[in-house]
């Protein structure tokens, strides 16, 4: 399916009841050069709007927080020792972590492509 | 981005940097911008080639006895000089002219109001004069003090209706010698000068980013033709404070209300190097009795250099332990993009203030492993005399 969007810029792709998601492209490029990236272990529960993350630049830490809810169960590794697959792929390779989705409907209330381009030029 | 926000301040060539610049965001007050191409690649061109910074949030100012002195030469810097020094624990008396000098604004308690720049001009026709730069975030308070202190024995002028322009890097000679004058390659490190070109300015050979620079006073309607004409030469690119933040953390250097505060001493700071020895002699500066018995006996907390031994930066506020016990902080920490590793800086229980001692940080909760290690980050490169 396609991506959808949070008004926090964190994207969300679903397949089956597993949700992928990490940080958007406008999002990225707001951050500048990412340094580093800190994940959750898998196995921990999140909540739609809790804290699922945590992604610095070189000048400031920000929070990434859960687009849907549901237990993390994959984290991308390769963000830990190459950070700036975040800056390179913020919507593909650089993606954050695999979450089996608890509520699926929670999915259908997040922005599509067309709303978020609006809502991020805004 | 790029919005102007209403209550904030606006730099006199805000139209110049608005044009390139990818970033704004407050910064005391002002709407200073933030970045350009982008913050590393603005750290690595500084410390490759020359990056230009706009500081025209700071505050310089001149302080100068009342006209018909009648005082001087070395008599009126001194006369001058005293009354600064009742402020701070520098030898302002003992600079000659064309020198700089860097202290701080002392507390009763021997606590940095601010971090600042002194220097005396080297023109003759200038004797009992002192140019003075402090920091945009305390620039009211600090010329409050300082106009307070001197009452009526001498005048101060604030300058900061002018653009303070630094130019800093390997290339920024070569720059400036092109632009402004050939005559820059004769000063060095911690001096000043005044040069008859784009108006009058006041450049002294100073910086912040541990690399070689002017920085240089020049009146509003002067600058736009001054930073057209250093930006012109392919060496220079304009920089963000988002860069002049991560150059200033590399080299080690304090950033007021992070590594300085009213309760930090010059001494717990590690600038006893600041404190010259007729001033040390004397202890005569505000909180005089604390900075001697913290020079005699050691502080109690002292500034260090930190590298985290992981790669999640530690920054400001960040608690630092060792053995599960709290021994400090983190007051500034960062990225360098020089050592491609987290850096910070931070304060210490003197006995653990030694290079090689393994701390832990605590970030976010979890216990990251780190070594205090010596400043500067990365060597200074100043042109010394």
């Amino acid at each position: 399916m396609a991506a959808r969007y949070t008004k926090d810029h964190e994207w969300v792709r679903v397949e089956g009841d597993v949700a992928t998601c990490g940080i958007s492209v406008f999002a990225a490029e707001q951050l500048g050069d990412v340094v580093y990236v800190e994940l959750p272990a898998v196995g921990r529960q999140v909540e739609q709007g809790g804290e699922m993350a945590v992604v610095e630049s070189a000048k400031a830490a920000s929070d990434v927080y859960a687009p849907v809810t549901g237990e993390i169960i994959a984290v991308n590794d390769a963000l830990t020792s190459n950070p700036e697959k975040v800056n390179e792929g913020p919507e593909g390779e650089g993606w954050f972590v695999k979450i089996q989705l608890t509520k699926p409907g929670e999915v259908d209330a997040l922005m599509d492509e067309a709303a978020y381009a609006a809502f991020a030029k805004a | 981005m790029g919005e102007r926000t209403g209550s904030l301040k606006h730099l006199p060539l805000d139209a110049l940097w608005r044009a390139s610049a990818k970033k704004f965001g407050d910064f005391a007050g002002y709407d200073m911008p933030l970045e350009f191409e982008g913050l590393i690649p603005e750290h690595h061109w500084t410390r490759t080639q020359a990056g230009l910074f706009d500081v025209s949030h700071m505050g310089p100012c001149f302080f100068a006895l009342p006209k018909g002195h009648g005082l001087e030469g070395d008599a009126a810097h001194r006369a001058v000089a005293a009354i600064i020094e009742e402020l701070v624990p520098g030898d302002i008396q003992g600079l000659k002219p064309g020198q700089v000098r860097y202290t701080t604004l002392l507390n009763a308690s021997g606590g940095c109001l601010d971090d600042l720049m002194i220097a005396r001009p080297a023109e003759p026709g200038a004797a009992g004069d002192l140019y003075i730069v402090v920091n945009a975030g305390t620039k009211e308070q600090d010329f409050a003090l300082i106009a307070q202190a001197a009452a009526g024995r001498a005048n101060l002028v604030r300058a900061d209706d002018r653009c303070l322009l630094a130019l800093q890097g390997p290339a920024a000679e070569a720059v400036a010698r092109a632009v402004i004058s050939d005559d820059l390659g004769a000063i060095s490190f911690m001096q000043v000068k005044r040069f008859d070109a784009f108006g009058r300015l006041t450049i002294t050979r100073s910086g912040y980013t541990g690399e070689d620079g002017f920085e240089i006073l020049v009146r509003a309607e002067h600058a736009g033709a001054l930073a057209a004409a250093l930006l012109a030469d392919e060496r220079v690119k304009p920089i963000g404070l988002g860069a002049r933040d991560s150059l200033r953390l590399e080299a080690g250097l304090c950033l007021y209300g992070h590594e300085l505060d009213e309760t930090i001493s010059p001494i717990e700071a590690d600038l006893a190097w600041i404190i010259q020895k007729r001033r040390r002699a004397l202890g005569d500066f505000p909180g005089g009795a604390r900075i001697l018995e913290e020079i005699a006996e050691g502080p109690t907390r002292r500034r260090i250099g930190i590298r985290p031994l992981e790669r999640a930066p530690a920054r400001d506020g960040v608690e630092i332990h060792k053995d599960g016990r709290k021994v400090g902080v983190v007051t500034s920490g960062g990225f360098s993009p020089i050592l491609n590793a987290p850096i910070s800086m931070g304060y210490v229980e003197t006995a653990l203030a030694v290079p090689g001692t393994r701390i832990d940080l605590m970030v976010r909760g979890t216990a990251r492993p780190a070594e205090i290690v010596a400043l500067p980050f990365v060597p200074h490169r100043y042109r010394k005399g």
